[in-house]
């Protein structure tokens, strides 16, 4: 929207120096920490690293092609990119993971540190939850959702996806939330639907020759613990030549158990899922199914097709109550199995810490209040502050991403305004960097630069018939701005 | 965004806005518009993530309960995102959803603060 000088300017006195800030990473989270940070502090200049040539984050790699009115956000970061005292480098890892054989950043903290008063982490949750049960690396036919999710959405990192949808009927999506409905409702959805949409080419030739007809979406819980939305279920029950399969006993039974306390957006879910039920037609082409009160034990593979998955061993759950807390799985020792093809791998994104900074391994975050960075024994560190998933963990939408960012932002400029970060001495900002970086030989990318990358997207997006048809590869970005 | 001209003193529609400080802005709105336009017009701190195309809940506003009243039942796909909105009351709705005509003149729409009350406690400081 628009800029507000929200304090005066002579609030600062004359002399100080301009409040100097790098963000990390160019998701929501970066995003709405900058806004709001250049909006209550016009003096203050930004510098925004992102490891991928182009920014933005899961708003382009993560949120659903058939969801471009979710996309739009990209707008409000195109008018951040626009201030003056805005400024993005692209192609710029900051900080090493804390892995072994972890790839070395382009730069680490300890280089941006001395050029800045503070810095944001708001790197995102750059990994895959696993199950770490067998066969769950072995097989072809299991994989993250996180490696589909990227595939589909151009995220260059997994273009080389080996995958064949036409070798079965029925897909397993492990997993309820948001995630897992998306990645159902991309299997089922039909496909002259998708074609309107930015998803990429080589995924529609993917889809095409898919064989696909059947998706059981899998939890471990009950469904009162569902966490997928109304917005993604409702999709889902609209789905055309689509059956929808639940156990209506299991729901009727939760219900007469809990569905009296709930609150109005899970009463709204389960008035949904009941009226999914209800008007759902039999009998129909394709089918989808919500399973509850499992488990994946094994991931299994047949004789006649050994290296392949053909079924699922599920052991099965009984849900028993916690004090004060959520209902928790308990397995009851009998098991199930599941024949499928195909199964997706879906119980949420991680972060994971990079070298330099206070992690918490447990809770896989960075520690901090309000948005403000502290170490392992609670105390402050000053300069340091983080947003998005890596503050938050990785749940929830981008307006809730973007409160949690606007707290951060708050926590910040209060810092700045009642002397927490020190008397505001001269810092040299991104030159220097930028001379490290051209003599390690790394192409950085401007906001610019991307703009005209989005533009060739646009045009070729023109001549298929649909929005954009993105770039899929880091070389080919950094080309085209050569 | 709107580079149309803003109604005068006696022409269309009064709207207070009570901001996320607790401050009261009173202004006016044309006849058609939402109160996500009226507030973006008059430069308060307001996000509208999807513009709105009822993809976000960012526009969220709290009514005061008499013109609440007067609007007409929320649609499915409006009340999927209030779900989501933070601090959401009885007399939540969309700001992008809520159209400005006479009935609602004299409107009171309240922005939640979405930026929680912070309150560093038990952390201290580290001296170098
Ligand atoms: C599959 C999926 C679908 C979703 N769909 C929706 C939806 O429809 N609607 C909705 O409201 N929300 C949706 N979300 C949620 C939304 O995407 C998140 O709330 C939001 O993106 C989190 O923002 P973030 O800034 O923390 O992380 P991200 O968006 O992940 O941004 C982090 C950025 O940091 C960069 N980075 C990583 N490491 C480094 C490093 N070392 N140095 C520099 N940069 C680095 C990454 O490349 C990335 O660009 C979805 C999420 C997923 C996973
Ligand atoms: S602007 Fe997104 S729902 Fe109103």
């Amino acid at each position: 929207s628009s800029t507000r000088v929200a304090f005066s300017t002579t609030e600062t006195p004359v002399e100080s120096a301009p409040f100097r800030l790098a963000v990390i990473g160019s998701g929501p989270g970066g995003f709405y920490t900058a806004q709001r940070v250049l909006r209550r502090l016009p003096n203050a200049k930004v510098d925004m690293f992102e490891a991928l040539p182009i920014p933005h984050g899961l708003v382009r790699y993560g949120v659903a092609p058939d969801h471009p009115e979710v996309k739009n956000v990209m707008s409000t970061f195109d008018e951040v990119a626009e201030n003056p005292n805005f400024r993005f480098i692209g192609n710029t890892s900051v900080g090493t993971l804390n892995q072994p054989n972890a790839k070395p950043a382009a730069l680490e903290m300890s280089d941006l540190q001395p050029n800045y008063h503070a810095i944001l982490l708001a790197y995102g949750a750059p990994e895959d939850r696993a199950f770490g049960i067998p066969g769950e690396d072995r097989l072809v036919g299991v994989m993250g959702a996180r490696t589909f999710v990227g595939f589909y959405n151009g995220l260059p990192s997994e273009q080389n996806l080996d995958l064949d949808l036409s070798k079965t009927d029925t897909a397993v999506v492990l997993g309820q939330g948001n995630v897992a409905l998306d990645v159902a409702r991309i299997l089922l959805m039909p496909l002259e639907e998708l074609k309107k949409t930015d998803l990429t080419e080589k995924t529609i030739k993917l889809l095409e020759k898919s064989t696909i007809k059947h998706v059981h979406v899998v939890g471990r819980r009950g469904p009162l613990e569902v966490a997928f939305t109304s917005k993604e279920l409702r999709e889902m029950i609209n789905l055309p030549d689509t059956t929808f399969h639940m156990d209506k006993e299991l729901f009727d039974s939760e219900m007469a158990l809990g569905g009296k306390s709930l609150d109005r957006p899970r009463k709204r879910l389960m008035s949904l899922l009941e009226k999914g039920m209800k008007e759902s037609k039999p009998n129909q082409s394709k089918s989808w199914t919500l399973s509850f009160l499992r488990s994946p034990k094994a991931f299994k593979d047949s004789p006649e097709n050994p290296g392949v998955l053909s079924s699922i061993e599920f052991g099965i759950n009984r849900l028993e109550s916690q004090e004060g807390g959520p209902r928790r799985a308990v397995d009851t020792g009998k098991t199930e199995e599941l024949k499928c093809g195909m199964a997706f791998r879906s119980i949420g994104y991680k972060s994971i810490g990079i070298q330099g900074i206070p992690f918490d391994e447990r809770k896989g975050i960075v520690p901090n209040i309000g948005g403000k960075v502290v170490d392992a024994q609670n105390n402050i560190v000053p300069g340091l502050y983080t947003s998005g998933w890596l503050k938050t963990g990785p749940v929830g939408v981008i307006v809730s991403t973007m409160s949690e960012a606007f707290q951060t932002a708050e926590t910040l400029v209060e810092d700045v305004k009642n002397g927490a970060l020190g008397p505001l001495e001269p810092k040299a900002g991104a030159e220097p960097l930028l001379e490290k970086l051209k003599e390690k030989g790394v192409r950085t990318v401007s906001y610019q630069d991307w703009k005209r990358i989005e533009q060739i997207e646009f045009q070729r997006g023109a001549q298929l018939g649909k929005p954009r048809e993105k770039v899929l590869s880091v070389e080919e970005m950094l080309h085209l701005v050569d | 965004h709107s580079k149309r001209k803003r109604p005068g003193p006696n022409e269309g529609f009064e709207v207070n806005f009570i901001t996320q400080d607790g401050e009261k802005v009173t202004v006016r709105a044309h006849e058609g518009e939402s109160l996500l336009d009226v507030a973006w017009a008059n430069d308060l701190d307001l996000e509208g993530a999807c513009e709105a195309s009822l993809a976000c809940s960012t526009c969220h506003l709290i009514l005061d309960e008499a013109s609440f009243d007067k609007l007409e039942e929320p649609c499915d796909e409006e009340n999927d995102m209030l779900d989501l909105a933070f601090g959401l009351t009885d007399t939540s709705r969309l700001g992008c959803q809520v159209i400005m005509n006479k009935d609602l003149d004299g409107v009171t729409a309240r922005m939640p603060s979405a930026t929680r009350n912070m309150y560093v406690d038990g952390a201290k400081p580290k001296h170098h």
